[in-house]
């Protein structure tokens, strides 16, 4: 295994490569290479030992914006391009950038395979519920009636959760964030490198052209307070502009629900400690949603688990102490031979 | 085993005989296939040449009885150069009816025909389609039989060792083998020392199958044979000297990308989906573990091309195999690998096709597939391998091809050439020059894409090496720099960049020779693949009676060999026999403007030596 080298110190800049950035003036991922590149500053791996790797999309420019390693791949294959590279070289830091479209239709088989077996990439999700590179057709995250070129009449499918399937896939890091976040989403990214597995970050990404304002009804700021939910580990999960809203457990009917400190006697003991190990509670989290509930932010799911390409290594070097690696002469010899005329 | 060395206790009077074909045949569950395995291996170590046809159902274990379900394995062995399984059998060993129904219509009037008669009840009958017992109604008055209830000494033989009746009918394979290697006078000891290995921690299995053996044998020493049954004795065969093995195309082709990874010093990821008949590749290099071979079974054909793409991006050697299907589904990827020029290798063990098709059935319909099978100008380099020995040989050729000129490279295998096994002289590894990649790690003046000039070839960087940090991916490249390019001039020259690259390395491979015959003639026979044993078989024995006629055999199919028009033009006429509907033969017309006619057999089989030698006549006679 590649040893990873020691912290360096590096700055947003120093991870900003000669490109011209192309996207849209005004797209929500000018405010995401902006989190992210602070918060690879502040774990300051070395330049040359991060890769980005992505696959088609306005999301999938991102690596060239980047002076690290970076590979723009084909639609929907990021994460299956990841895990050859990862079972090249286990020791490189491997994030990988995808979009709705990209992660969740074309490429929903590798997201898949990639959190369930647990390959130590960091997935980050741009969600913008649309199709932008195509010109604005609606995509698997878009909701039902969303109205595009290819669906005049507003689209009629069930829209999936990005965070349920990848809990439903096995994933053990689900983390969430906001584009303009800016003081959140490094710290997300910080924790999602830091898990050792596969790491999903779904990043709601404003779409400026073809889906402004999809996730306005919880990121403004005048109503942010009161529509979102930053989730800490062993803190109780409260929210609203006075701090003074949580969630708790009904536990006859086995869901949460959204109370207010004083009211009928509730009181903070009421009020559920999120636990990051807890799987149902993820789950639950996960599927909060507006208006009746606030968008679960943070870290809603941590658990580590054996990786994969740990593994794979703990097997070549047992086949290796099993069988000894003979020069090829001999192993073409091995078996049944027999001797012609010599 | 007191038994075995008591073998061949009185003289017989044998009959010498040059070679032979014998085909076992039966239910799937019979063990059909490890019979003619274990009779392949003792042949060999009786110094034959041969070659052997495993032809096995789609169905893993199909209703027992019926004609779908039979398996069948076909060996030619014999004291003078092997070139095919061999176009008629001399010998059938049927162990039911439906064997029989299945495979009567191939064997030579006056074969022989063992059968096990214990089978041939009215429900086996029914089963197999028959409407009357084909043992009494004069089916078999033009073969020479051997009615033997099998079943019944089976039993008998291995009674003693308490197994269950279904447990002791297994065995019926072996006691069919011992009769068969008293018929060629064989040695027992082989096949006894593999039942007592594969069956060390079962030993009433391995005794009961070693008694069956020797049971068979001593069955067909004492029974009073029919007059026209003889026994035989096929000499060796005068090999090359050296030191042989049975190989099969799946393991020299593991063994050649293993040699081609240590030759050119990378490691070696191997990235695969399971599909019939490719599967076999990626059992054998997830056994050479210990060789620093990393295997990863994908979750779709997709998924293994992309990961050993990222494997190569990475700095190992990423390494795909497939069937035709299954290929087709990597097109897109392999378009990426040949834009971010890396090093891809994808083996195609060909299927018959078009979709499903026939997938245990061979066929070398994916030619145009690999060469032209992907969107846009995207040319690679394509190699085929002409028999299962020829895979290690080939599977070396695409490391170096793929390596040096960071490139996807093709290779083209099929059903036959993958599980059919031939004695193989083992190479000296000693005798192969390293080609050792030499990974850039310099900073000064380094561009992703500049390039080597003599092979057009960009520097391969492994992630992780300081100073070298840059981005790759399927939109066009400035020429050098690598950077996203839109530009009109830049497509065309990167286009036409990416094509004389793999042009160029028409220098770098070795100039076509013809395989037997002259350099110019009336006729010559082109192939590629595993068309090679039929083909040479047939200019050989056309050549002995006095015909004008050569055989060109290609390895490398793209690029062609720089001097194969030239030479091609020396010849007044060209037949290429194909097991498809004519695609090597419309390459070769397009690229020379040459007259090349097909001989186009889509079977599912290997061509017949005797329809090759009747295409090459008529030929000469027009």
């Amino acid at each position: 295994m590649t040893v990873q080298q020691a912290p360096v110190a590096l700055t947003a800049k120093d991870l900003t490569s000669d490109q011209e950035v192309r996207w849209c003036p005004g797209c929500g991922d000018y405010a995401i290479i902006k989190g992210v590149r602070n918060a690879l500053a502040e774990i300051g791996t070395p330049r040359e030992q991060t890769v980005f790797v992505s696959g088609i999309g306005c999301a999938a420019r991102f690596p060239y914006y980047m002076a690290t390693y970076g590979f723009h791949t084909i639609h929907g294959r990021a994460p299956a391009v990841a895990t050859g590279l990862k079972l090249a070289n286990p020791g490189l830091d491997v994030w990988v950038v995808t979009g709705d479209g990209d992660c969740l239709s074309i490429g929903g088989n590798h997201t898949l395979h990639v959190l369930r077996r647990n390959v130590d990439v960091n997935v980050m999700l741009f969600n913008n519920a649309i199709y932008g590179l195509t010109k604005g057709q609606y995509s698997p995250t878009s909701r039902v009636g969303t109205k595009s070129p290819s669906t005049p009449l507003g689209s009629i499918d069930n829209p999936v959760s990005a965070t349920e399937f990848a809990l439903g896939c096995g994933a053990r890091f689900i983390a969430r964030s906001v584009d303009t976040l800016q003081k959140h989403l490094p710290v997300v990214l910080k924790r999602a490198h830091a898990h050792k597995g596969a790491s999903f970050v779904e990043i709601f990404q404003n779409c400026i052209v073809y889906n402004d304002g999809a996730f306005a009804h919880f990121t403004d700021r005048a109503i942010a307070a009161d529509t979102q939910i930053f989730v800490e580990h062993g803190k109780p999960l409260l929210f609203g502009k006075d701090n003074d809203k949580g969630i708790r457990l009904n536990t006859s009917a086995l869901k949460l629900e959204v109370v207010k400190l004083g009211e009928n006697g509730v009181t903070e003991a009421d009020i559920l400690v999120h636990d990051e190990k807890n799987k149902i509670l993820a789950t639950m989290l996960a599927q909060m949603q507006p208006p009746a509930f606030p968008v679960a932010l943070g870290v809603l799911y941590c658990d580590e688990g054996p990786e994969y390409m740990t593994a794979v290594y703990d097997q070549v070097e047992a086949a290796k102490t099993k069988k000894k690696a003979v020069p090829m002469n001999d192993l073409l010899h091995s078996g049944h031979t027999w001797r012609v005329g010599l | 085993m007191a038994a075995v060395t008591a073998e061949e206790p009185r003289q017989i009077d044998r009959r010498e005989i040059e070679s032979v074909v014998i085909r076992f045949a039966g239910d799937s569950g019979d063990g059909v296939q490890i019979t003619g395995s274990q009779f392949t291996d003792t042949t060999a170590l009786a110094g034959n040449d041969l070659a052997t046809f495993p032809d096995f159902p789609a169905e893993i274990r199909a209703p027992t009885g019926t004609t779908f379900g039979v398996s069948a394995f076909q060996i030619n062995f014999g004291a003078r150069h092997i070139a095919t399984s061999g176009d008629q059998p001399d010998v059938l060993v049927a162990f039911n009816p439906a064997a029989l129904m299945v495979n009567l219509t191939d064997i030579q009037p006056g074969g022989l025909i063992i059968l096990d008669s214990g089978t041939f009840g009215t429900r086996n009958l029914e089963k197999a389609g028959y409407t009357t017992n084909p043992l009494e109604d004069g089916t078999l008055d033009k073969f020479r039989t051997l009615k033997i209830d099998i079943s019944k000494l089976t039993l008998e033989a291995v009674k003693e060792f308490g197994l269950t009746s279904k447990e002791g009918l297994r065995c019926k394979n072996f006691w069919t083998l011992g009769l068969v290697y008293w018929l060629y006078g064989r040695s027992r000891k082989s096949t006894t020392e593999w039942l007592q290995r594969r069956f060390a921690s079962r030993p009433e299995i391995a005794n009961a199958n070693v008694a069956a053996l020797n049971a068979g044998h001593a069955f067909a020493e004492t029974a009073e044979m029919p007059g026209e049954i003889s026994s035989y004795v096929v000499p060796p065969a005068a090999l090359e000297p050296g030191i042989y093995r049975n190989v099969t195309g799946t393991d020299a082709m593991a063994w050649g990308l293993l040699a081609g990874t240590q030759l050119a010093g990378v490691k070696m990821a191997f990235c695969s989906y399971p599909i019939t008949p490719a599967s076999s590749l990626l059992h054998a290099l997830a056994n050479l573990k210990h060789y620093d071979v990393v295997t990863f079974q994908a979750e779709d054909e997709i998924a293994a091309v992309c990961s050993a793409i990222g494997a190569s991006y990475g700095g190992a050697l990423g390494i795909t195999s497939s069937s035709g299907p299954g290929v087709a589904l990597k097109g897109e990827a392999i378009g990426l690998a040949i834009s971010t020029e890396l090093p891809l290798i994808v083996v195609n063990a060909q299927r018959a096709g078009p979709s499903t098709g026939m997938p245990t059935k061979t066929e070398q319909s994916d030619l145009y597939q690999s060469v032209y099978g992907r969107n846009a100008d995207a040319p690679l380099a394509v190699l085929a391998a002409r028999s299962p020995a020829d895979c290690f040989e080939v599977g070396i050729e695409a490391v170096r091809i793929a390596t040096k000129y960071m490139t996807p490279v093709i290779v083209l295998t099929d059903g036959y050439i993958v599980n059919a096994a031939e004695p193989w002289r083992i190479p000296d590894m000693e005798s192969y020059a390293p080609f050792p990649v030499a990974f850039r790690t310099d900073p000064e003046g380094f561009q992703p894409f500049l390039r080597d000039p003599e092979t057009l070839s960009r520097p391969w960087v492994k992630p992780g090496t300081p100073g070298l940090e840059h981005r790759i991916g399927g939109i066009e490249k400035a020429y050098s720099s690598g950077h996203i390019s839109y530009d009109a001039e830049n497509h065309q020259k990167m286009t036409e960049t990416r094509a004389g690259k793999i042009d160029g390395i028409a220098k770098d491979i070795p100039l076509q020779t013809v395989e037997e015959g002259t350099e110019g003639g009336a006729l010559a026979v082109v192939g590629w693949g595993s068309t090679y044993g039929p083909i040479s078989r047939a200019v050989s024995n056309m050549r002995a009676i006095g015909k004008d006629v050569s055989q060109v055999h290609l390895r490398h199919l793209w690029p062609l060999p720089r001097n194969l028009g030239e030479l091609l033009g020396k010849f007044d006429r060209i037949l290429v026999p194909e097991m498809n509907n004519g695609q090597l033969v419309n390459v070769l017309r397009a690229k020379y403007l040459l007259p090349a006619e097909g001989l186009n057999q889509i079977s599912g089989k290997p061509f017949k030596i005797r329809t090759i030698e009747a295409a090459i006549c008529e030929q000469l006679e027009k």
